[in-house]
């Protein structure tokens, strides 16, 4: 039988609406956050440090503050997700209807990331009144950053799924999400670390998305551009693994 | 009628070890109301998930319209609406988006005057645009009925439908369904309120301990299986029962005001005539009597008891 097309619509839509319903909240905070990292590390600091691989400091935040808040807006969003009617039982509905896993995955990492496509458009676009930038390829440009919303928003889904609380539901992107993003490069290129370190971060596979992103806008980057869509490509389809597993054990989910 | 529901030598364990369902088979008519009467974790809402696909079944089988709940689940589950037992709604969306969500979900093409008909049905149309969260918990329970309405289900499932719901409230549910069979929907209820499963269903289903004991229908199970009291007020309080009455099922009760007779309405004759003149005969004056029908409840009692 063909997909359920409609009910992936409707799950989609049904999740666009709950951004729409906050959406101040959800882009005043992006937003706010990114205007205050530019006044911080843009200007303030900015000023003292000449240029980064030729580009001024402001201008070299730019891929990383987008990917930062891209990352941790997809997981978030995504994770909230599906745990939500985990949590007010509205599960019973998804679980009871002729839907399979993949059509569930497809409405709701796909609101997930459309959700964190805007907020990464709206820092884009808040960055230009900060400073001058230039993008190399911006076909590329887009493909990371959609490929960067839908991956995390798989690894969203399936922190959602796996979350017993709201606790556990924020521990993974505070403990390990915000720190990888934070060390993998958003601020500063990869060749200003100490040797050893450097050897240390290529572990990051946060590293070779940052990278990629900011080889998009500048034309330079850390590491190749085909390590970082391997990682990249990588990643996702580790995300995509771990979800086919626990649809098809109902892990979680299904008695 | 041919059977809309079937379920074949189902059972479920969990993975705790608990065997929620030992061997279950039933088969549901289309167009009926079937009640599952049963004690709190007696399986009833196993079975109900269970043929939902909310439950994975540990082996046997259930096929609705004829397809497999496993293999056509996408073709069976169309078919299935299902109301939950919990209150379990999106809090922060309107009436009219929720229901058209749970549409969707099923496959069906978008259908504003669809869906503003169920809700009419329901009484909810002036609520169409109230956030679900505004509702008072008797209008939670509609908006519940209209999602699993909203696909336009030939089965509805209905799980503990007025648990914990004030009397009127109550009756207004048993409205909502007897319109709904009106419809020709099959609806299958489960409920620990017997009066519940007396007031509304065609059939009664008693499950306990995961095994469904007998079903049956409703006016049958009553008339096979209930018992009739006669109860007679004495002129005069009796302390033993005459012993030329010793044929009979006579207890006396109200310190010896009252002589009941118990007998079966399946018995060609009473023997209420006979008992009274006989009574007459030994002197035992009545003042007034009365006959009790026993209720679907003592039967349950009966049958839940027995298996213990």
């Amino acid at each position: 039988m063909a997909m359920n097309l409609t009910a992936i619509k409707s799950i989609y839509r049904f999740e666009m609406a709950r951004f729409f319903r906050t959406i101040t909240q959800s882009l005043v905070s992006p937003v706010l956050s990114t205007s205050l990292y530019f006044v911080v590390f843009g200007t303030a600091i900015g000023s003292r440090i000449d240029t980064v691989e030729g580009v001024s400091y402001g201008a070299f935040i730019v891929p990383g503050l987008i990917m930062l808040s891209v990352m941790t807006q997809s997981t978030s969003n995504a994770s909230f997700g599906i745990y939500f009617p985990k949590f007010i039982g509205t599960i019973y509905e998804l679980l009871s209807a002729p839907v399979n896993f993949i059509e569930i995955t497809i409405g709701y990492v796909g609101a997930a990331a459309t959700k964190a496509l805007f907020i990464g458009a709206i820092i884009f676009i808040t960055a230009f009144f900060f400073v001058d930038i230039q993008v190399a390829h911006p076909v590329w440009m887009v493909a990371f950053l959609v490929m960067t919303c839908v991956s995390f928003a798989l690894l969203g889904f399936i922190i959602g799924i796996w979350a017993g609380n709201f606790e556990q539901l924020q521990l993974i992107p505070l403990l390990i999400i915000t720190p990888l993003v934070f060390l993998g490069g958003s601020f500063y290129s990869v060749t200003m670390l100490p040797p050893v370190w450097q050897t240390i971060t290529m572990f990051n596979p946060v590293v070779y998305l940052i990278s990629g992103f900011r080889w998009a806008f500048f034309d330079a980057a850390d590491v190749p551009v085909g390590l970082s869509l391997l990682a990249i490509s990588l990643f996702m389809g580790a995300c995509l693994t771990a979800i086919w597993w626990i649809f098809s054990t109902g892990w979680r989910i299904r008695q | 009628m041919a059977a809309i529901v079937s379920v074949k030598n189902l059972r479920k364990t969990y993975d705790t070890g608990f065997e929620a369902l030992k061997s279950v088979n039933l088969d549901i008519e289309e167009g009926e109301i079937l009640a599952l009467l049963g004690p709190n974790g007696a399986g009833k809402t196993t079975l109900i998930s269970t043929i939902c696909g909310i439950t994975v079944p540990t082996s046997g089988t259930v096929s609705v319209g004829g397809f497999d709940t496993v293999l056509e689940y996408r073709q069976a589950r169309s078919l299935i609406g299902l109301v939950p037992q919990e209150i379990n709604l999106e809090p922060f969306e309107t009436v009219q988006n929720t229901v058209a969500f749970s549409r969707g979900l099923f496959g069906k093409p978008r259908d504003d005057a669809k869906v503003a008909a169920i809700l009419k049905s329901l009484s909810l149309d002036d609520k169409a645009k109230s956030k679900v969260k505004e509702l008072s918990g008797g209008m939670k329970r509609r908006v519940l009925i209209a999602k699993a309405l909203a696909h336009e289900p030939r089965v509805l499932f209905l799980d503990e439908p007025t648990a914990g719901v004030d009397v009127e409230l109550r009756r207004d549910m048993w409205n909502v369904v007897a319109d709904l069979k009106a419809t020709g929907v099959t609806i299958i209820l489960t409920t620990h309120y017997i009066e519940e499963a007396e007031a509304i269903a065609d059939r009664v289903g008693v499950i306990s301990k995961g095994q469904i004991l007998l079903v049956q229908d409703k006016a049958e199970l009553m008339s096979q299986m209930g018992k009739k009291q006669l109860r007679v007020d004495l002129a005069e309080r009796a302390t033993t029962i005459p012993s030329s009455l010793s044929d009979y099922d006579l207890a006396l009760e109200k310190d010896g005001t009252v002589l009941v007779y118990t007998y079966d309405t399946r018995h060609e004759r009473t023997g209420i005539r006979r008992l009274l003149n006989e009574m007459n005969d030994a002197g035992l004056v009545m003042t007034d009597l009365q006959t009790q029908q026993s209720s679907l409840e003592d039967i349950f009692v009966g049958l839940v008891k027995d298996d213990a």
